[in-house]
């Protein structure tokens, strides 16, 4: 090929080049890399759906565990075990001395210790739930073993309804999660291995677009996480028989949505560390805390009040709010304008940064 | 304007913190020309064919590459450049026509891979695994992206380095043929037989700076003996017995070995061997080589290429 005859290159010669189309060869093969490595596979689908089948079944429906309370001291112990006998949720066990149950106490072994004596003593830790849960239990069976009666009649009505239940919390919890620790590792990671091994360095040395080879980055996430959210809802579906309350579409057009924001905060972990070491340290450093504060294994307001507004300003908070509400509560998107607010500024904010600080070589 | 030079540089200058990488560097590059830059490791090679690729912005000098600058045509120059960096790694799950045709799509203009796999010979290893294929295979793959968008201008960073003489050779014929059809090459090797065999001209850098150009005959008849004469003995020779064999430039002695550039052989040899045997030595070994440009960079540094 000539001087001449490139110079001579027109736009003609568009239609031919059309079928190799630079961002959708970059998408293909981004597409193929992934699906040609095994570990990410186990990553991607085995590992949530493993999580949701361990947890689903602990906290499946089964009456509540009994909480072990300790008995010490002489008088009137039989009053006192025939009382907690009476009581599902009470298992006893004695002890020679209060010294010995206070051991136990410590060490977390039962609840609450019973000291036999008038008064009947409780000794427990006011700030462990089961505590303060066995010493109402306890005083209740006690009383009501010494003839206490209720004075107002009550029936207990019990709630056992799909969509309440601990694995429909759980699993758009761990859909929002996935989403986000695939886009983050499976983006940071990728990029960090191609400057590493230079074929970042030689794609710029190409005509290529480099805003095609980040957006290739997104787009193949897409279609992705398409399969991911697919096989996590239905699992939990088939198996849990947790709903899809909203709209298909809006949970659809979420998952894209979260998919966006979460394609932006992996670029942005890819865009300027030069080893695995490192990228794998910022990578646990954004996840970490999320894994924790963001609502996938329990409810973020457990957190105290100050640290509120940090965790709600926290993309897979927003994810995982937006998420239960259209696959529990059956909203629509239309009713979820701050998180995906949040989403988007975290999505568009991360994108910019990322291009900006970018290091290509 | 389009210059009647591929690739032309001025006082290329390039600072990382306190080591001047690049020192003052002027080069010139004709169309259709083998060029080769020469030299040790940490000479500067990289960053240079890296500056002029540009990938790197030097601190000071000017580039023009097809007549223009990196600065206002960067986008023209990349359609019509072929670039294979040092140790570069193609995604090893890829296969090697996904690679050529991902390359491919990035330029406007180009052969089909299917062209550019036979090129190369690499038919064979159309879908085999990047992660599979031999080192010399890999080498083919690089220069046969850095050929899909039919550049004008072929650069090379050490392009058989760590290869097997067999592929060295291989590669060395696809990068003829692609000068051949009217394409500039530049190329930088610490091998001195490459640039012997590929190399239209040669830049021997050092320390950033090009010490010596020319055609490899011209270099090597810069030397002031054509003949290198290597010799052992026992016990081994002094240097007083080297200095009176007739002709002898440039003695060396390494590990018992000594080396020296003679004018005629003729005359060298039986001088040698008389003051060899005055001096009550037993000859252990003996040799000759026609001077190359290894010797070239060895008289003109008094280092061995290969010692860095």
């Amino acid at each position: 090929m000539s001087r001449e005859a490139a110079k001579a290159r027109a736009p003609r010669r568009r239609e031919e080049s059309g079928r190799f189309h630079p961002l959708t060869e970059l998408v293909r093969v981004r597409i193929l890399e992934f699906v040609r490595e095994p570990e990410i596979i186990f990553w991607v689908f085995v590992f949530p759906i493993g999580m949701a089948l361990a947890l689903g079944f602990a906290f499946r429906d089964k009456p509540p565990e009994p909480v072990s309370v300790g008995i010490t001291g002489q008088a009137r112990t039989e009053v006192v075990r025939q009382a907690l006998a009476r009581s599902p949720l009470l298992k006893g066990r004695l002890f020679a001395s209060v010294e010995e149950g206070r051991v136990a106490l410590r060490t977390g072994k039962i609840a609450l210790l019973i000291e036999n004596g008038a008064p009947l003593v409780y000794w427990y830790d006011p700030t462990r739930p089961d505590s303060r849960l066995a010493r109402f239990e306890v005083n209740e069976a006690v009383q009501q073993a010494a003839g206490r009666g209720d004075l107002v009649a009550v029936r207990d009505q019990l709630v056992r309804e799909k969509g309440s239940r601990y694995i429909d919390f759980l699993l758009p919890g761990l859909l929002g999660l996935n989403l986000l620790s695939t886009s983050v590792w499976g983006i940071g990671y990728a990029i960090v291995n191609a400057r590493i091994k230079k074929t970042l360095k030689l794609m710029t040395a190409t005509p290529m677009r480099r805003s095609d080879y980040l957006l290739a980055h997104v787009f193949s996430r897409f279609v992705l996480l398409a399969v991911e959210a697919a096989v996590i809802i239905g699992f939990g579906a088939l198996v849990f028989q947790v709903p899809v309350r909203g709209s298909a579409a809006g949970l659809v057009l979420l998952c894209l949505f979260c998919g966006l924001s979460f394609a932006g905060l992996g670029l942005l972990c890819g865009s300027r560390v030069r080893t695995l070491e490192g990228v794998n340290g910022l990578i646990n450093l954004i996840l970490v805390p999320m894994w924790l504060f963001s609502g996938v294994f329990f409810s973020p307001e457990r957190f105290p009040k100050m640290l509120q507004p940090a965790i709600q300003a926290l993309p897979l908070t927003a994810a995982n709010e937006a998420l239960r509400a259209v696959m529990l509560e059956g909203k629509s998107l239309a009713a979820l304008p701050s998180q995906l607010a949040i989403l988007g500024v975290w999505g568009v904010a991360s994108f910019a940064v990322a291009l900006k600080i970018f290091r290509w070589q | 304007m389009e210059s009647s030079l591929a690739i032309e540089c001025r006082g290329l200058v390039k600072r990382y913190g306190a080591v001047t990488a690049v020192d003052g560097l002027d080069l010139s590059v004709a169309p259709a020309e083998c060029f080769g830059l020469l030299g040790p490791n940490g000479a500067g090679k990289t960053t240079t064919i890296e500056i002029l690729e540009g990938l790197i912005r030097p601190d000071a000098g000017d580039v023009t590459v097809l007549g223009r600058r990196w600065g206002t045509h960067e986008r023209e120059l990349r359609e019509r450049l072929g670039v294979s960096l040092q140790e570069s790694r193609f995604p090893e799950k890829l296969t090697v026509f996904e690679m050529l045709r991902l390359f491919r799509s990035f330029y406007r203009d180009g052969r089909d891979p299917e062209e550019a796999l036979r090129d190369l010979s690499l038919e064979e290893k159309r879908d085999a695994r990047v992660g599979k294929l031999s080192g010399g295979q890999r080498q083919r793959l690089a220069v046969a992206c850095a050929l899909t968008g039919n550049p004008s201008i072929l650069f090379l960073d050490e392009p058989t380095t760590g290869l097997d003489p067999q592929s060295r050779h291989q590669l060395w014929e696809h990068i003829l043929a692609f000068r051949d059809r009217g394409g500039t090459v530049l190329l930088t090797t610490h091998y001195m037989e490459e640039a012997e065999r590929l190399c239209d001209r040669v830049a021997i850098v050092d320390h950033g700076r090009i010490i010596a150009l020319g055609t490899p005959a011209e270099l090597i008849g810069r030397l002031h003996a054509p003949h290198i004469l290597e010799f052992s003995s026992n016990p081994p020779a002094s240097a007083d017995l080297v200095a009176k064999i007739p002709g002898a430039h440039d003695p060396r002695q390494r590990d018992g070995l000594w080396s020296v550039s003679v004018e005629s052989l003729v005359e060298a040899i039986p001088a040698l061997l008389s003051a060899l045997a005055a001096a009550g030595a037993r000859l252990d070994s003996l040799s000759t080589h026609r001077a190359m440009l290894e010797d070239v960079f060895l008289a003109l540094t008094g280092r061995e290429l290969r010692d860095e």
